[in-house]
């Protein structure tokens, strides 16, 4: 709860106004009735006048008009109170997230956070909205019409005790009994989805293979369950207006024959009580109670979904920053050399796990030089380099850059330091020019260019249309991989990094073209130091050094030549890069 | 520098696509959004389209008809009753004034009827109703007793039509849906690869979700509640009128307020909900978008442009989402209190009325009710609308998919399953995907069966395009290409294709398990055959490390393997098939070089005695084809084997040593 007060504690104005006015709505809603039972009673009674008629009718209307503004203030004050608890609460979240590590992206996964930022954000302002405009009338209407029905008759109210209590029973038990058919029909749905889905991707397998008559016998089973299951949840939930109705009907006709009877007894003893017009007001009061209760009983479904949404929003506001700018952090330390040393440098994945990742790691990298570091997939050679700029902290050990330990640094400016070109990289909405200059938006439109050359972008950039300004769809889908990776090489060495880091960034350009990056890496970034990760020899092969790793742990380090002389596990990949079977 | 509201609109409103899920799980799906679709462009003859879907159900159809009227008339007939109910106690204690008696033939018959009643369950009414009244009292128990009888009947007929008319409505409509689907996803198969590439897979996903969905949404609930909507309207009209021809009048007066306030208050708030729906896509484009490239803001220190730039779109989103939400929350309580209006000047004039001895009370409790009642599917019938329209808007979409151009059907004398052996011949081949853009000129080539022929080029040169006119998922311009001789147009497509085996770089798997997905390639492999397949893609050794082996089930996106691992799974899935001619489009662009290597032998294996034409980046891959064919703009500008081309110093030469690069 503690976390929604800061959200709601803004607009509590709107959020008490709300409510009140829907209270004037419920209020007019259960005096309705009254001014009928009036007007049916003077005339029962011979004492109704024309001027009493019209009187009623303007007390009437004037409710009906009150009722109509404490409906559209409500609606307004539920809009503002809902919309900026959820426009707050967003932007909060997004602002938590920018600050999140690496770590705890990977604790909730991208997709899971995209939801929960979206979806679950949208659920729970419906939610609001609905607990300020209805969740008060419902049981508003209910407990008005309650209180005004035992204050016609006691006795007759015995009625809804006996029908209330089993009506809920009714509906509890069709609800109950559907949750489980409506998950089972989702289930289908994404089945039948994802067999579309397959399908459409996968249409040159399936028109390569002719599978389309048996695509069509799958699809046409997936959709037949689809509809089994469908029907099976429906079937269930169209007992829902029936029994609303019998319930009503039960009500009603007992509410008649009673009421009847109390008419009739009261009359025949003489005691001025339960009237003719009360009766008739007493009938309206059973529909109203009898129709929010049942209100109020789907709404008590919908709140455990927003519930839900609730829990795994707070689960993102509440998640731990574990990489913060530490308290040893000077804002005056900045990366100026290069220099790296990993000392006795330990990383677990899983803190509980028995295998590191990183297994006690010694490595000094001299300022200004290339290294390259190779070894099989999880090996570990990314959790390595990703120490650097604190996306991931060390378990025991340490990092240290230019001599001090990387925690020295400010987050913001170890980064600024550190240009690292991840593996799995991604583009966004927007010019290329605007992508690049995430590198560095200050910078010239020549320091721009050469950025490009370098990374051997600048001429396929030209090449395009709109050059520069091309704009590239999210995720940057309209260029090629390797196009892609010389941009996102670009990017990052418009930022002059003093370290750049690429993990395996090249593995879509062809080696030509990577040597040229090479290349330029030597002759324009002499000063930095460069790190390449890479599964080709022939990328890393004329490093001043080559690391190679196996399962955590690094088994060699030295030239190309000196590791063809000494390690193993370095010759056994050159063989299997270099030779084939060729004639050539 | 942080983007201006403008230019974040313009890249992220036009990108999204609130209606198109991203994929087919979990992602934010638009069930159930009004307002949205637009409108349907030619209703007339797409609600005749739909309606030939449940036209096989008319008799069924009617049965539903049959039931709604039943089920108003009789609820209609239940509030009657409470009329006389009501009349009869005033006769008892209040003085009875002159009053137009209940001599209608509704009543009339409702009297016979009670009489029967009456007369035939004597004892059990005497019994129930006990002696405790005079003679007056007691007739008039007698009466609402015997009233409450028949009502429980009524009641009870009505709540048993109502659950028949749903759960009729419910079978129509279902096995309506089902076939919709089935139509479209069988026209779908036909369709040309054109329009696949042409078409966003989200696009006609959405044709499936959100259309289908839609058309569902309206033959359950829609068309029933629009229907039974003006059974009940007319019904309510017949009794106000035959109970109070001056307060009917009243009741219809206020009509048009209603129809003219909904539709004025609908048309503001479909305005602004279309405008909240834009940014509201345009914001959660926006988090899906930076959320998921998270890793690559940190290490460019862009958090607070981002959060500049997201708080722009979210504040957006607030100001548009405000109008959004007020205008729908205020439709509600304006025509339910509209209504409430009109109820009060009934009940006043009736109050008149009374005064003046032209209507009973029972009728007054009659009116109020039905009233409420005929404003009720107004209201209903306005909200319904709009569903309406998009429901129509989305079947439109859905026909329009089955209406487009499906593959041109074989010619009428085409070969069928003949065994070809796979010699190929492309004589003067030009193509174009769009007709003024040549991709391909001229090209010609000839390849024998156990021969393995390389296309090497950058991208766009044309490579895949070879392959794409080789299996006819997209027919040429001009030339002629041959299979044994055979012209290719002279052979049935599916014959064609079956003697295809393709290995494509994309590398999506079919949810299923392993063994089901290499079984793609035929489907009468024995499990023997599947494993011998496996191996000689080098497949094996992995598939016996997965958890149940080649029982592992795969999602459909294959998640759970690696890129190459799901290459090798396609690869098998080639071997597996006997076809003749085998395509390798950057099949090994995955595999690591140790892995690659490690297959090569299985891979000669499968090539030998089949025809084989293999693209690759990887100059490695193709160094040992029997021809190579450089590709340039369109244009085989070298040819001949590996040896041959390095001695020939052009192109080939250069990309091998590295002088020129590959785009």
């Amino acid at each position: 709860m503690k976390t929604w007060v800061k959200y709601i504690k803004p607009y509590t104005l709107y959020f008490i106004l709300g409510p009140l006015c829907m209270i004037v709505e419920v209020l007019g809603e259960v005096l309705m009735p009254l001014y009928l039972a009036e007007v049916i009673t003077g005339a029962v009674e011979g004492t109704l006048t024309t001027q009493g008629s019209l009187l009623v009718m303007l007390k009437m209307i004037g409710t009906a008009i009150f009722m109509m503004i404490g409906g559209v203030g409500g609606s307004y004050f539920g809009a503002k109170a809902s919309v900026n608890f959820a426009a707050d609460l967003r932007a909060d979240l997004f602002r938590k997230v920018q600050g999140y590590s690496f770590a705890n992206i990977d604790r909730f996964s991208t997709g899971s956070l995209v939801t929960r930022l979206t979806n679950d954000v949208t659920q729970m302002q419906n939610f609001i909205n609905m607990v300020l405009r209805m969740m008060l009338r419902a049981p508003g209407m209910l407990i008005g019409g309650v209180i005004m029905a035992v204050r016609l008759s006691r006795s007759l109210s015995l009625v809804f005790a006996i029908t209330m209590p089993l009506m809920i029973l009714a509906i509890t038990f069709i609800i109950v009994r559907g949750l489980p058919r409506f998950s089972k029909m989702q289930t289908k749905v994404d089945n039948l989805n994802s067999t579309v889905q397959e399908n459409i991707t996968n249409v040159r397998v399936v028109k390569s293979f002719t599978r389309e008559g048996y695509e069509t016998k799958k699809f046409a089973k997936a959709n037949g369950e689809l509809k089994e299951a469908g029907m099976s949840a429906m079937k269930n939930m169209i007992f829902m207006q029936p029994v609303q109705t019998l319930f009503m009907y039960i009500a009603t006709g007992l509410v008649i024959w009673f009421g009847s009877q109390l008419v009739i007894n009261n009359f025949d003893a003489g005691i001025k009580g339960f009237s003719v017009g009360e009766l008739s007001a007493f009938i309206n009061y059973v529909t109203q109670i009898l129709f929010s209760l049942m209100m109020v009983t789907m709404m008590l479904m919908f709140s455990s979904r927003a519930f839900a949404s609730a829990k795994r929003i707070s689960a993102v506001i509440t998640e731990d920053i574990d990489i913060k700018d530490s308290e040893m952090a000077d804002v005056n330390n900045t990366v100026t050399n290069g220099l790296i040393e990993f000392r006795n440098v330990t990383y677990r994945y899983y803190k509980n796990s028995a295998e590191p990742v990183l297994d006690n790691i010694n490595l000094t990298i001299q300022p200004g030089s290339t290294v390259g570091i190779i070894g099989s997939t999880g090996c570990g050679k990314t959790t390595l380099v990703s120490l650097i700029p604190r996306l991931y902290d060390t378990d025991e050990g340490q990092v240290l850059i230019d001599g001090k330990d990387v925690k020295e640094y400010t987050l913001f400016n170890l980064r600024e330091g550190v240009g690292m070109v991840l593996q799995k990289n991604v583009l966004f909405s927007g010019t290329i020019e605007e992508n690049l200059r995430w590198g560095d938006e200050n910078a010239t439109d020549e320091e721009l260019f050469a950025a490009a050359e370098s990374a051997q972008a600048d001429k396929f950039v030209r090449n395009f249309t709109g050059g520069y300004q091309t704009v590239l769809g999210q995720g940057g889908v309209n260029v090629s991989g390797g196009q892609k990776q010389r941009l996102c090489i670009a990017r990052a060495l418009l930022k002059k990094p003093k370290i750049i880091i690429l993990d395996d960034s090249t593995s879509a350009v062809d080696t030509a073209t990577e040597a040229q990056i090479r290349r330029a890496f030597r002759e324009e970034l002499a000063n930095s130091t460069k790190i390449i990760i890479a599964q080709r020899i022939s990328s890393v092969k004329d490093a001043d050094m080559i690391v190679v790793m196996d399962d955590g742990k690094i088994t060699g380090t030295g030239t190309h030549d000196s590791l063809m002389q000494s390690n193993v596990e370095y010759q056994e990949i050159y063989t299997s890069q270099i030779s084939g079977k060729e004639g050539a | 520098m942080a983007r201006s509201l403008q230019e974040l609109q313009k890249q992220y409103h036009s990108s999204a696509r609130p209606d198109s899920p991203k994929s087919g799980r979990g992602g934010p799906s638009g069930r159930g959004q009004m307002g949205m679709g637009g409108k349907p462009k030619n209703a007339k003859k797409t609600v005749a389209r739909l309606l030939s879907y449940v036209g096989k159900y008319k008799a069924l159809l009617f049965v539903v008809f049959f039931f709604m009227i039943l089920n108003t008339v009789m609820s209609l007939i239940g509030g009657y009753m409470t009329r006389p109910i009501i009349n009869r106690l005033w006769a008892y204690v209040g003085e009875v004034g002159n009053v137009e008696s209940l001599d209608t033939p509704i009543y009339r018959a409702l009297d016979g009827l009670i009489e029967n009643v009456k007369n035939g369950a004597t004892g059990f009414i005497a019994g129930i109703v006990g002696d405790g009244y005079n003679d007056v009292a007691a007739s008039v128990m007698f009466y609402i007793l015997a009233t409450i009888m028949i009502l429980v009947f009524i009641y009870l007929f009505g709540i048993i039509t109502n659950y028949m008319q749903a759960r009729v409505m419910m079978t129509i409509s279902q096995n309506a849906i089902e076939k919709i689907r089935n139509d479209l996803f069988t026209r779908l198969q036909r369709l040309p690869v054109r329009y696949f590439d042409t078409h966003p897979t989200g696009e006609v996903m959405s044709r499936f979700t959100n259309d289908i969905d839609n058309i569902d949404v309206m033959f359950n609930n829609s068309l029933t509640s629009i229907v039974s909507g003006v059974i009940s309207l007319v019904g309510t009209l017949v009794f106000m009128i035959t109970t109070n021809i001056w307060l009917t009048l009243i009741t219809v007066v206020f009509v048009p307020f209603f129809a003219i306030g909904g539709a004025k208050i609908a048309k503001a708030s479909r305005k602004y909900y279309s405008g909240q729906q834009a940014a509201l896509g345009a914001a959660n484009g926006y988090i899906e978008e930076t959320v998921t490239g998270q890793k690559v803001v940190k290490v460019f220190n862009h958090e607070g442009e981002c959060c500049e730039e997201f708080e722009t779109l979210n504040e957006d989103l607030r100001g548009k989402q405000m109008k959004a939400q007020f205008f729908g929350g205020i439709m509600g309580p304006i025509m339910h209190n509209t209504s409430m209006i009109s109820y009060s000047v009934t009940i006043g004039v009736g109050g008149i009325l009374m005064v003046l001895g032209r209507l009973d009370p029972g009728a007054l409790q009659l009116f109020a009710q039905y009233s409420k009642q005929f404003s009720m599917p107004i209201n209903n019938i306005s909200q319904q609308t709009a569903s309406i329209f998009s429901a129509l808007a989305g079947a439109e979409r859905v026909f329009a998919v089955m209406d487009e151009l499906p593959e041109t059907p074989d010619k009428e004398d085409a070969a069928e399953a003949t065994a070809l052996i796979g010699d190929v011949v492309f004589e003067n081949v030009t193509f174009g995907y769009e007709p003024d853009k040549v991709i391909l000129k001229n090209i010609s080539l000839y390849a024998h069966p156990g021969q393995k022929i390389a296309f090497v080029g950058s991208t766009g040169a044309g490579k895949t395009t070879v392959t794409n006119l080789l299996s006819r998922f997209y027919d040429i311009d001009s030339g002629k290409i041959t299979i044994d001789g055979i012209d290719l147009y002279d052979i049935k497509r599916e014959t064609l294709r079956s003697n295809i085996a393709m290995v494509l770089q994309d590398t999506h798997l079919f949810t299923g398990t392993v063994m089901e997905n290499i079984r793609y390639g035929r489907l009468d492999a024995t499990d023997d055959e599947v494993v011998a397949a496996a191996k000689t893609a080098s497949a094996h050794s992995f598939i016996m490390r997965l958890e149940n082996g080649y029982n592992t089930l795969l999602e459909g996106d294959g998640a759970n393997l690696s890129q190459g691992q799901r290459q090798l799974i396609n690869i098998a899935r080639a071997a597996l098939s006997k076809a003749p001619i085998l395509v390798l489009d950057e099949a090994t662009s995955s595999v690591d070089t140790r892995t690659e290597r490690h297959i090569e032998h299985g891979m000669d294996r499968l090539m030998k005695s089949r025809t084989t034409f293999v693209i690759a980046h990887r100059l490695s891959t193709v160094r040992n084809s029997d021809a190579i064919m450089v590709l340039e703009k369109g244009e085989i500008i070298e040819r001949g084997t590996h040896e041959q081309l390095l001695e020939m110093k052009g192109r080939y030469y250069e990309l091998y040593t590295g002088v020129r690069e590959l785009d």
